[in-house]
């Protein structure tokens, strides 16, 4: 008979049961993402299409959507809009893969062996304070107009980011992880590969992923000065001879790719964090 | 009411002789151990390096022998040096003064006969529970069969349907108890815990005792046990060991002259014991006298009996 009142706490689970699914927030659904990511252009196109049809700039000042994609035509009919696309990527994906390359020994070096740090660490840190556009003439100057230049500037470009979390993320692996990697006999190498290498691998990723940006910044700045394709070349050109449309074009074009190759890393970044973190 | 006590019952303990049963235990010799820590806590530095003349002392003239097999546990006051012993007998730290000797043999660095089983599970995140048990293994054993002492130790442990899983995905006792796993992996002649079962829920500890008590008996290595429970202490040892201040120093923690073995008695009786002995009672409510816990046993206006002499009698 004290089993009755004891019974009783039956209702809890089918309280559980009653209580409506709950449906994932908005925020967390594929479609209205994707969707909510586009409104926003989405709104400044027709504010930039209104502002013109309402007479409130001058097209001379600021050319209309149908204009910006008239030039894409005729620039992709000469055949020259794939080309300086194709140039552009090409030398940030190179430039991007020998920068983050050499970032990563260099961050393990002196993320790892603290008389690298000591030696090392404030030279890059000096280094790294040179803006960009002071490399292009001594770039230009040692290596020519040949592709050279714009891999090295996008190479430093790409190596600081990646340089910079590497090491630090290194610094900051949990010690107690290391000492028991340590208690059973891993060291070196082993120990770098079966701890601290995958313990920083997603802040390696983000590294890179910052690197990609930095990677399109140091392209243009390469191509403004110096080149004879690619988008900064289209950039410098059009702003020489006032072709505005042109000059978005190339905007809009960065802001795509940019976009694009930084998802891309995006969805690597989120795959490894799964596995590693 | 007989659910509920089945519900909370410890799961039948695994008493398969699944372990490593060519189980070697080796003897360990303290001889005059001493460690002093530089006057400036120095986060990452290399052990044993010392700058600075104001050395704070930590342990001093630490000499003991445990016996092959033997169960020791050490017991102290917070931050008397307890686990920086045990960081020295598994060459995670260095003697200032003194030297170890396992088997005979010194002591060099991080050795492949000791293994060491953290107060936090220290599993590697990003590896299942079997991969973080199969860091364990010694190097040189092959993959066929490193994978049957992995199986065979997540059986003795009891994760065998865990295996796949990640660490955050099971609990403290889980981890805990892959932690030992890992630790009984290398076939270890000295086992070295520091405080294994300190950050685990009351019952939890002491499913996780019965459990090394059997690991214990499946495959007899020397055990030494760091522990700030008494009880821990009394139910899992064969000899206590207490570190403290001699009685000159007036600070528990040996702050100014360094901890050293204060006290040390032979636990009466076989193994497993009962929870509730008398005279377990006894020695608990010395040893934590030693510790310097009132056991306010005057509260019953009864003083405290004595009947019970020192071991040996």
């Amino acid at each position: 008979m004290t089993q009755t009142p004891i019974a009783a706490p039956a209702t809890p689970g089918t309280a559980h049961t009653a209580r409506p699914a709950r449906r994932a927030a908005w925020t967390s659904r594929r479609g209205p993402v994707i969707l909510g990511g586009a409104l926003l252009p989405l709104a400044i196109l027709l504010v930039w299409q209104l502002s013109i049809t309402l007479g409130l700039v001058s097209v001379t000042q600021l050319p209309s959507p149908a204009m910006v994609l008239l030039a894409a035509v005729d620039l992709s009919e000469r055949g020259l809009l794939t080309l300086y696309v194709a140039i552009s990527t090409q030398r940030v994906l190179i430039g991007f893969a020998i920068g983050a390359s050499l970032g990563v020994a260099a961050g393990a070096l002196v993320g790892l062996s603290r008389s690298a740090n000591v030696l090392l660490a404030p030279t890059l840190g000096a280094i790294r304070a040179v803006p960009s556009l002071a490399w292009v003439p001594l770039l230009l100057l040692w290596l020519g107009f040949g592709e050279q230049p714009k891999i090295t500037l996008v190479a430093i470009g790409a190596f600081f980011p990646v340089y910079t979390t590497v090491s630090l993320a290194l610094r900051h692996v949990d010690q107690q992880l290391v000492e028991a990697g340590r208690a059973f006999g891993l060291g070196g190498i082993r120990l770098f590969t079966a701890v601290q290498l995958p313990a920083v691998i997603p802040s390696v990723i983000s590294g890179l992923r910052l690197a990609l940006v930095q990677a399109w910044l140091f392209l243009v700045a390469a191509e403004l000065l110096g080149a004879s394709m690619g988008l900064g070349f289209l950039l410098s050109e059009s702003g020489g001879n006032g072709r505005i449309d042109r000059i978005i074009l190339a905007i809009v074009l960065l802001a795509v790719i940019g976009k694009i190759t930084d998802a891309v890393v995006g969805i690597f970044e989120k795959w490894a964090n799964k596995k590693w973190a | 009411m007989s659910n509920v006590a089945t519900a909370i019952a410890p799961a039948a303990p695994p008493v398969h002789r699944a372990g490593p049963a060519d189980n070697t235990s080796f003897a360990v010799e303290f001889a005059d151990i001493g460690r002093s820590f530089a006057a400036k806590p120095q986060h990452n530095s290399q052990p044993g390096s010392q700058r600075g003349a104001a050395a704070r002392p930590v342990l001093r003239d630490v000499s003991l022998t445990v016996q092959p097999g033997e169960v020791l546990a050490i017991l102290g006051t917070s931050g008397c040096g307890k686990s920086t012993l045990l960081r020295i007998a598994g060459g995670l730290d260095e003697p200032s003064t003194g030297s170890i000797r396992i088997d005979g043999s010194p002591l060099n660095g991080i050795d492949a006969r000791c293994a060491v089983g953290f107060q936090e599970p220290r599993l590697l995140p990003w590896r299942t529970i079997a991969a973080n048990v199969a860091l364990g293994l010694p190097h040189r054993i092959g993959r066929a069969a490193g994978n049957a002492r992995v199986a065979a130790l997540l059986e003795l442990v009891g994760l065998t349907s865990f295996a796949d899983h990640r660490p955050r995905a099971v609990s403290g006792g889980m981890a805990q108890r892959a932690s030992l796993a890992r630790a009984l992996a290398r076939n270890p002649g000295v086992l070295l815990l520091d405080e294994p079962f300190g950050a685990l829920d009351a019952l939890t500890r002491l499913k996780m005792q019965d459990l090394l008590l059997d690991v214990h008996a499946a495959a007899p290595t020397t055990i030494l046990l760091v522990t700030h429970d008494v009880d821990e202490a009394l139910q899992l040892a064969d000899r206590i060991i207490l570190l403290g201040a001699d009685d000159d120093a007036d600070d528990m923690a040996g702050g100014r002259t360094g901890a050293t073995i204060v006290q040390e008695l032979t636990v009466p009786g076989g193994r497993p014991r009962d929870r509730g002995s008398a005279e377990l009672a006894e020695l608990r409510g010395r040893l934590l006298a030693g510790l310097g816990i009132d056991r306010h046993g005057q509260a019953r206006g009864v003083a405290a009996t004595t009947t019970i002499p020192h071991f040996p009698y």
